[in-house]
């Protein structure tokens, strides 16, 4: 694929929020052309805040989708394993994982306040079900053949056999994870209040700052890319053994 | 299987969740945690009377408003730029970006447009639920089968109808799935936020007013109500891909 079409897609876009303001479709108190936003970044990047509303949603990110794919895999390939757990549990985890995860707010702001670990639970449990529901699909993927040969060979099996064919459905679902954990880090701090750029982007609402709330969404949103392509990289080194990674190498 | 062990199977644990709740909870004097008998009693009194009609039943006209629209927009954009290598080239990277803000962040900005009524709300959801769609259609248009699509130019069947809506369908469900879920977060989110009414708003009322059991019953029906979508979806896509799901049963078989 040539390199200049995507840039050409960017170009257009950036062009678009600059003009559209300019010319007056758009009113530009509203939608501050790119360059405004632009500028108002740099003269924010220079403050402190600004660092440190990063690191925290950062870190709550990290924490939540550390917890929730260890409990996630921990579970899933428990689980998974044991065919009666497995039966006993499916009605129960249909049930949960539709809960949408914002009904939880009200309940963490009265029990938890607004700190980030208000925020973390909201971020653990929506990216938990994504790794459990993939850890168990994968589980239950585990190739007859392979069974055998684990059982005849005596092999561990949780290492040999359940880890490795769920591994693909594991990436999967820390990938999805990913963004998940993202979305959700910036609702808490956004809608409860917990210290975060979630926070800056209310706070810039309400005073009416709407270049620099812009700026922030800008950054957000550049975040969020940042997740997907780091998840999407881990995903590849850690499959560069599986037959899906290994077919996509040109030959 | 038996039909009884079936139901035990079933019902068992979620019984006894519940019922380990009840008990665990029966004469609770914690202020936070109240009784499940006495989250039940304000379930009834709160619910089930004339806020059913007028909380509950505009949030959800506002789902179902925001949600078919992000389906039409994403699925005929979706297969435009499918459609088209070059399209799809340019576009990429601009829709990655815009897919990866977080939903709830462009609540603020489009209250700016359109202040705090139902349009902000409905286009709080349209923003969030057309991304997955639009991108899953994308993918499923790319991946249409080559024979399929020089078969359908020879025997000149109509292409978009029977060959690019129903080879990409899977897709456009996988990502309807994903959005279902995000227009229920957005639902909730727009009124917490942009506040006038509603179901969010009236929850977030009773967390403010201290009125506990109400607020928990509040939770308990957001919870329902995400379980019932489920369903609900999960009905739609067994109508709509039973021919999918009856080749890929034959397939592995």
């Amino acid at each position: 694929m040539t390199l200049w079409r995507p840039l050409l897609g960017l170009a257009a876009f950036g062009a678009l929020w600059e003009l559209l303001p300019r010319i007056g479709a758009v009113p530009a108190r509203w939608a501050p052309p790119l360059s405004r936003v632009v500028q108002e970044l740099l003269v924010e990047v220079r403050q402190p805040r600004f660092w440190d509303a990063i690191r925290d949603t950062l870190l709550t990110w990290a924490i939540g989708l550390g917890i929730a794919v260890a409990a996630g895999i921990v579970v899933g390939v428990t689980i998974g394993a044991i065919p009666l757990l497995r039966t006993v549990t499916a009605s129960t985890i249909e049930f949960l994982r539709p809960i949408p995860s914002v009904a939880l707010i009200p309940l963490v702001v009265l029990l938890y306040g607004t700190t980030i670990r208000s925020a973390l639970v909201l971020v653990v449990y929506a990216s938990f079900w994504q790794v459990l529901i993939q850890v168990l699909h994968g589980v239950a993927d585990v190739d007859p053949v392979a069974r055998d040969t684990a059982d005849v060979y005596r092999l561990p099996k949780v290492r040999y056999l359940y880890w490795p064919t769920a591994l693909p459905y594991v990436a999967t679902g820390v990938r999805l994870a990913t963004s998940v954990a993202l979305i959700l880090a910036v609702t808490g701090e956004m809608v409860i209040g917990a210290p975060g750029l979630g926070k800056q982007i209310w706070l810039a609402q309400q005073s009416d700052a709407v270049p620099l709330m812009y700026a922030l969404v800008l950054v957000t949103g550049l975040i969020g890319v940042a997740a997907n392509v780091l998840a999407r990289f881990a995903e590849r080194r850690a499959l560069a053994w599986h037959p899906s990674v290994r077919r996509e190498v040109p030959a | 299987m038996t039909i009884v062990r079936r139901i035990v199977v079933l019902l068992g644990l979620p019984v006894a969740l519940v019922a380990g709740w009840w008990f665990a909870s029966a004469g609770s004097t914690d202020f936070f945690r109240p009784s499940l008998q006495r989250i039940m009693q304000a379930f009834a009194e709160t619910w089930l009377g004339p806020r059913l009609v007028d909380e509950v039943l505009p949030s959800m006209i506002r789902f179902v408003l925001g949600y078919a629209a992000a389906l039409l927009i994403g699925v005929v954009v979706g297969v435009a730029i499918g459609l088209s290598p070059k399209a799809r080239a340019t576009a990429e990277p601009v829709l990655e970006f815009l897919r990866a803000i977080p939903p709830p962040v462009l609540v603020p900005i489009i209250m700016l447009f359109t202040g705090i009524g139902d349009t902000t709300k409905i286009i709080v959801i349209v923003s969030g639920c057309v991304w997955p769609i639009l991108l899953n259609t994308v993918e499923g248009v790319r991946a249409i089968d080559e024979v399929l699509a020089e078969t359908c130019r020879v025997y000149r069947i109509k292409p978009l109808r029977h060959l690019v809506l129903r080879a990409s369908s899977p897709q456009i469900v996988t990502g309807a799935r994903q959005a279902l879920a995000i227009g229920l977060i957005l639902m909730v989110i727009s009124e917490l936020v942009a506040a006038s009414g509603g179901l969010g708003f009236t929850i977030r009322q009773f967390e403010r007013g201290f009125q506990i059991p109400e607020m928990w019953s509040g939770v308990l029906l957001l919870g329902l109500i995400g379980v019932a979508l489920a369903g609900l979806f999960h009905l739609a896509e067994r109508r709509t891909l039973a021919w999918y799901h009856g080749s890929r049963d034959a397939d592995r078989k």
